[in-house]
């Protein structure tokens, strides 16, 4: 079988990967999609402690539910505020956007 | 080394290389297609888990619905016609952030004695997992529905055009 360090080290490697990609990347659209990746690893360190430490209480199992359901919500918003983002400020380049900056 | 860590790692080095592809590619479609590819590999990452149910649950909820929203803010927005921000300044420290990240958690993850049957995959029955959602998380549950229907309504009222202000 294969052993529970597995799983962890591949989630940690594509978390990393997301993490590189919002620190590294300037298109809103770009950094929305590496929040994804890191949502993913999230959600195989939840379901990897469900089935292989605690079967009889599978609550990594419900959790990998909802994380899967807020980030449906939270890339339907994200995207919308982007559209927006374009329509006004013609960019989606997230250094561009410092209105709130002196 | 057994048949079942054979096809872990080739799933993983797929997932990887999607991620790879997401986080490196120049052309923002081409990130998006590897992003549907890092995607799927999940999903067959959650069914070595033997988690059938949140396997297809990703593929309908991110192969489908999430890659298709990202494709089509991609067509709105235009952004293959604009010149594409090279992301150069903060690679280096993106890089040494991610690095050191990667390298804890891996630490951890192998240096900690995880309590239990490490080897060991228990599976969890469709019947079970529906008993406890719609009993003992029922209240999460709902409160999931109504985030859900928020940002509904929240991304309507964000992207439609603006004719009457």
């Amino acid at each position: 079988m294969i052993p529970i360090e597995n799983f962890l080290v591949l989630s940690a490697i594509l978390f990393s990967l997301g993490m590189y990609g919002v620190l590294a990347r300037r298109s809103a659209i770009l950094i929305i999609m590496s929040v994804e990746l890191m949502l993913q690893a999230v959600s195989i360190n939840f379901i990897a402690f469900a089935v292989f430490l605690y079967p009889d209480q599978f609550r990594g199992l419900i959790f990998a539910i909802f994380v899967i359901t807020i980030a449906a919500a939270e890339v339907g918003l994200a995207l919308a505020i982007v559209l927006r983002l374009f329509r006004n400020r013609a960019t989606a380049n997230v250094d561009e956007v410092d209105i709130l900056k002196w | 080394m057994t048949y079942e860590e054979g096809i872990f790692y080739v799933v993983a080095v797929v997932t990887v290389a999607g991620a790879l592809g997401v986080v490196l590619a120049r052309s923002v479609v081409h990130a998006a297609l590897f992003l549907i590819l890092a995607l799927l590999s999940v999903a067959a990452v959650f069914i070595l888990l033997s988690a059938e149910f949140l396997a297809i649950v990703q593929v309908l909820i991110y192969g489908g619905a999430v890659t298709i929203l990202v494709l089509f803010a991609m067509m709105l927005t235009r952004v293959r016609d604009l010149p594409q921000p090279s992301d150069g300044a903060q690679r280096p420290f993106a890089a040494l952030a991610a690095g050191a990240f990667l390298g804890i958690s891996v630490l951890a993850a192998v240096a900690t004695d995880w309590p239990g049957e490490t080897e060991k995959i228990t599976v969890v029955t469709l019947n079970e997992l529906g008993e406890a959602l719609f009993r003992t998380w029922a209240i999460p549950f709902e409160i999931a529905s109504l985030v859900l229907l928020v940002a509904l309504i929240g991304g309507i009222i964000l992207a439609r055009s603006e004719e009457g202000e």
